[in-house]
C-alpha cells in the first residue's frame, strides 16, 4: 500500500481542517432500488467484529508472564540496618527495605506504636482512640466513621460501625483493622482472637521507637503532629517513597 | 512493559516450530472461547518460569501433610528465615492445580494465610501475597471464591505504599475478579472502586499498569453495564484513564495500553458516553492517534497494534454519539491529521496486521459519514488511490473501503469531480467480477452516484464492457433491482 508522500508532511504539519467542497444532493441518490445512506456504525461489547483483536488482546495477556526473577535480580547492596530506633532488622536490597519500612514503620502512631497499612486507617485510629475531644463529641453524634474510603456513613459506636463494615460492606468480622479500643494501656499486647493461633496476625505491631515530632496540645492539628511527617526520605533528596528500582519498568 | 515482552523472549527447550504450534493453538482456543463469550485471560507473576527451571528444580505437587507442615512452621517457626523458606515451598507448590486443591480443602489454611498476609513481617506478608496470587491464577472459580476472605486486605494494602507489594495485590485482585462473579459481587461493596480510584494517583508506572490491569478485568465482566460501569463513571477514574493516554513523553506503552482497553469496555457498553466526550475524551484520543501514527514511522512497531485497537475502536464508537455534535470547538475531533495519521496506520496493518484493517476503515466510515471535511481531506490528500489498494484483501475490507468511497461520492457534484478520471472507474469494473454479494452490491452503489453525480462516467463504462459485468449478476436476488437499474440509466445515458 503506497501513501503518498506528502502524507507525513501532513502530519508533521499544524492541525488544519479542511475547508469542505460544496455538498448537494440529488434526492435520486437515495431512491430505491438503491439504498446506500451514509451513517457512522457502532459495534456493541460481544459483536463478532471485534474477535481479532480480542484475541490479539488476550494473547498479549497470557503471554506476558514472568517478571520480577527473569527480568533483574534485585539490585543488591551492601547490608545495611534499618534506621528506626530499636529496630534492628538488616536488608541486603532497597526493594526489602522499602516493604519493611512501609509496612512497620510507615504508619505509626507515635502514642502506641501500632503500625497501619494507610495513611486513612492511621488517620481513624488516633481519632478513635487518643483523642479525648473525639470520646466527648462522640456522645453526641455520630463520629465512628466508616473505614471504606469513598463511604461517608457515620456512627454512634464502633460496635455500630463494625456492623455496618460486615453487613453492608461484606467485611470480615474479625477484620484486623477495626479493633474496638480496649480499656486498659494502650501499649500492652492484644489478646489474640483466637486460642491456638499465635497472634502473628496483630497487625498492629508496636514498634518501639520514639514519638517523630513534638508533642502538639491536644486539641490542634492532633492528626497531623503524630504521625511521621510524610516528607520524610532517605539521603540523595529523594522525593517521598522510593523510585523504582526495577530498571526493566522504566523505558 | 516493552522490555518485559523483550525479557520473554529467552531461549526456550523447545524449537521455533513447537512455539509456533503452540502460538496457533492458543490462538484457536481464545476464538472459540470468543464466540462463546468466555473469553477470560490472567496474567501471572512469578519468579521461576517451569520451562526455565533445569533438572531438580521442578516443583512438586504438594501433599496434605507437607501443605499442613509448611503453614505451621510458616506461622510458628521460631526463626523468619525458617517461616519465610515454607512461605516459599508453599508457593512453590501452589503452581500445581493440585496443590491448589489441597490447600483449599484442608480447615483454616486460608485463615492461617491471611493471617500471615496481615502480620507485621514485611517479607512473610510478601510471600503470603504471592501464595494468593498462585491461587488467583487457578481456572476454578471454586479456588477464587476460597480466596474471598483475602479480598478486603487487598484492597485496605492499596493505600499503603510498597509499590511491589501494591502491584502484586492488584494482578491478584485482577485474577480473583475475571474468575468468579461472587468475588465481584462481594469486591464492590468492599470498595474496590474508591481504592482504585485513590490507587491510580500512584507515581509507580508497575503500579498502573498492574491497576489498569485489575480494572480491565472488572470492565469485561459481563454484570459490568448495569452494576460496575456506572460507579466507575461516577468516580475521578475516567479523568485519570484519560490522563494516561495522553501523548508526550510521561506516556508509557504498557500503562497506556491497558487504560485504553478499558476505555473501550466502558465505550462499546454504552453507558454514559456523552459523560466521557465531555472529558475530552475525543481530543485526547485524536492525539494519541497521531502519536501513534509517528511512531509507527519511527519505526518503533514494538507491540503498538496492542494500544492502536482500543484507540480506534473508542474513537469510532464515540463519533456515533450525538454528543459529538453539540460539544465545544476543542472536543471535537476535527483536525484533518487524523485522517493522514489514520492512514499510516492503515498502511501499517497491511504490512504487519491485516486483521486489524476493518477496524481501521470502520474509524475512516464513522470520520467520513457525516462530514464534507473529511470526506474533502481523503481527496485533497490524495488517499483515494491508496484506499483502492486494499480492496484485494478481503471481502469484508473491500465492502468498507467501497463504503467510505460512498460516503465521498454521495455528497455530491463536487465530490464526484475529484473521483473521476482516475482509477475508481476501473476498479469498480474490477470488484463487479467479485462473487461476494455484499461485495458487489456496494459497488452498484457506487456506481450508482458516480452515474447521477458526474454522467460523463457512463460512456466510459459502457465501452469498458460494464454491461456485460452488470449482466452477470442479473439473476442474483438481492442484485437484481439495483442491476436493472443500473443498465437503465446506461443504455439511456
Amino acid at each position: 500500500m503506497q501513501l503518498p508522500p506528502a502524507l507525513c508532511a501532513r502530519l508533521a504539519a499544524g492541525p488544519g481542517v479542511a475547508e469542505p467542497l460544496p455538498v448537494e444532493r440529488d434526492p435520486a441518490a437515495g431512491a430505491a432500488p438503491f439504498r446506500f445512506v451514509a451513517r457512522p456504525v457502532r459495534f456493541p461489547r460481544e459483536h463478532e467484529f471485534f474477535e481479532d483483536g480480542d484475541v490479539q488482546r488476550h494473547l498479549y495477556l497470557q503471554d506476558v508472564l514472568m517478571q520480577v526473577a527473569d527480568a533483574p535480580e534485585k539490585p543488591r547492596v551492601p547490608a545495611f540496618a534499618c534506621q528506626v530506633a530499636g529496630c534492628c532488622q538488616v536488608f541486603d536490597a532497597l526493594d526489602d527495605y522499602e516493604h519493611h519500612y512501609h509496612t512497620l514503620h510507615g504508619n505509626v502512631c507515635s502514642f502506641c506504636k501500632r503500625a497501619f497499612p494507610s495513611g486513612h486507617l492511621l488517620d481513624a485510629h488516633i481519632l478513635e482512640w487518643h483523642d479525648s475531644l473525639f470520646q466527648i463529641l462522640s456522645e453526641r453524634q455520630d463520629m465512628y466513621q466508616c473505614l471504606v474510603e469513598g463511604c461517608t456513613e457515620k456512627f454512634k459506636t464502633s460496635r455500630d460501625r463494625k456492623d455496618h463494615l460486615v453487613r453492608i460492606h461484606l467485611y470480615p468480622v474479625d477484620f484486623r483493622f477495626d479493633k474496638p479500643k480496649k480499656n486498659r494501656s494502650p501499649a500492652s499486647a492484644e489478646v489474640p482472637g483466637d486460642s491456638g493461633e499465635r497472634s502473628e496476625g496483630e497487625a498492629m505491631e508496636i514498634c518501639s521507637e520514639p514519638a517523630a515530632a513534638s508533642p502538639a496540645p491536644a486539641g490542634e492539628r492532633r492528626t497531623y503532629s503524630h504521625r511521621i511527617p510524610s516528607t520524610i526520605c532517605f539521603g540523595q533528596g529523594a522525593a517521598r517513597g522510593f523510585k523504582s528500582n526495577k530498571k526493566t519498568k522504566q523505558c | 512493559m516493552w522490555s518485559r515482552r523483550q525479557g520473554h523472549l529467552r531461549p526456550t527447550v523447545c524449537g521455533v516450530e513447537e512455539l509456533r504450534r503452540r502460538r496457533r493453538e492458543q490462538e484457536a482456543a481464545l476464538r472459540k472461547a470468543r464466540r462463546e463469550q468466555q473469553l477470560v485471560s490472567k496474567r501471572l507473576l512469578r519468579e521461576d518460569a517451569p520451562e526455565e527451571a533445569g533438572e531438580g528444580c521442578v516443583a512438586a505437587i504438594l501433599g496434605e501433610a507437607e501443605v499442613q507442615q509448611f503453614l505451621r512452621q510458616a506461622q510458628r517457626g521460631t526463626e523468619e528465615k525458617e517461616r519465610e523458606g515454607a512461605l516459599v515451598s508453599l508457593r512453590r507448590g501452589l503452581q500445581h492445580p493440585e496443590t491448589q486443591q489441597t490447600f483449599i480443602q484442608l480447615e483454616g489454611s486460608m485463615r492461617t494465610l491471611v493471617g500471615l498476609l496481615t502480620s507485621n513481617q514485611a517479607l512473610l506478608q510478601l510471600e503470603a501475597a504471592r501464595c494468593l496470587h498462585e491461587l488467583s491464577h487457578s481456572e476454578q472459580s471454586t479456588i477464587a471464591e476460597a480466596c474471598l476472605p483475602a479480598t478486603s486486605y487487598l484492597l485496605t494494602y492499596l493505600s499503603g505504599h510498597s509499590s511491589d507489594f501494591i502491584e502484586l495485590c492488584l494482578y491478584t485482585l485482577g485474577n480473583l475478579i475475571v474468575e468468579s462473579e461472587a468475588v465481584r459481587r462481594q469486591l464492590l461493596p468492599q470498595g474496590i472502586v474508591p481504592a482504585l480510584a485513590a490507587c491510580i494517583q500512584s507515581p509507580h508506572v508497575a503500579v498502573l499498569e498492574a491497576l489498569g490491569y485489575a480494572l480491565s478485568q472488572l470492565l469485561q465482566a459481563k454484570e459490568a453495564p448495569e452494576k460496575i460501569i456506572p460507579s466507575i463513571l461516577a468516580s475521578t477514574l475516567p479523568q485519570h484513564m484519560l490522563q494516561m493516554l495522553q501523548p508526550g513523553p510521561k506516556l508509557n506503552p504498557g500503562v497506556a495500553v491497558e487504560f485504553a482497553w478499558c476505555l473501550h469496555y466502558i465505550i462499546c457498553s454504552q453507558v454514559s458516553n456523552p459523560l466521557l466526550i465531555g472529558h475530552g475524551a475525543l481530543s485526547t484520543l485524536g492525539l494519541l492517534l497521531l502519536d501513534l501514527a509517528g511512531a509507527v514511522q519511527r519505526t518503533e512497531d514494538a507491540g503498538l497494534e496492542l494500544l492502536a485497537c482500543p484507540v480506534l475502536r473508542c474513537l469510532s464508537n464515540l463519533l456515533t454519539e450525538a454528543a459529538v455534535e453539540t460539544v465545544g470547538g476543542q472536543m471535537q475531533l476535527r483536525d484533518e491529521r487524523v485522517v493522514a495519521a489514520l492512514f499510516i496506520l492503515l498502511q501499517f496493518f497491511f504490512q504487519k496486521q491485516p486483521s486489524l484493517l476493518p477496524e481501521g476503515l470502520w474509524l475512516l466510515n464513522n470520520l467520513t459519514a457525516n462530514s464534507p471535511s473529511f470526506c474533502t481531506s481523503l481527496l485533497s490528500l490524495d488517499l483515494i488511490e491508496p484506499l483502492l489498494q486494499l480492496l484485494p484483501v478481503s471481502n469484508v475490507v473491500s465492502v468498507m473501503v467501497l463504503t467510505v468511497l460512498c460516503n465521498v461520492a454521495e455528497k455530491g457534484p463536487a465530490y464526484c469531480q475529484r473521483l473521476w478520471p482516475g482509477p475508481l472507474l476501473p476498479t469498480l469494473l474490477h470488484t463487479l467480477a467479485f462473487s461476494d454479494t455484499e461485495v458487489v452490491g456496494q459497488s452498484l452503489e457506487l456506481l450508482h452516484l458516480l452515474f447521477l453525480y458526474q454522467p460523463e462516467a457512463v460512456q466510459v463504462f459502457l465501452q469498458q464492457s460494464g454491461l456485460q459485468a452488470l449482466e452477470r449478476h442479473q439473476e442474483e436476488a438481492q442484485l437484481q433491482d439495483r442491476v436493472y437499474a443500473l443498465r437503465q440509466t446506461a443504455l439511456q445515458g
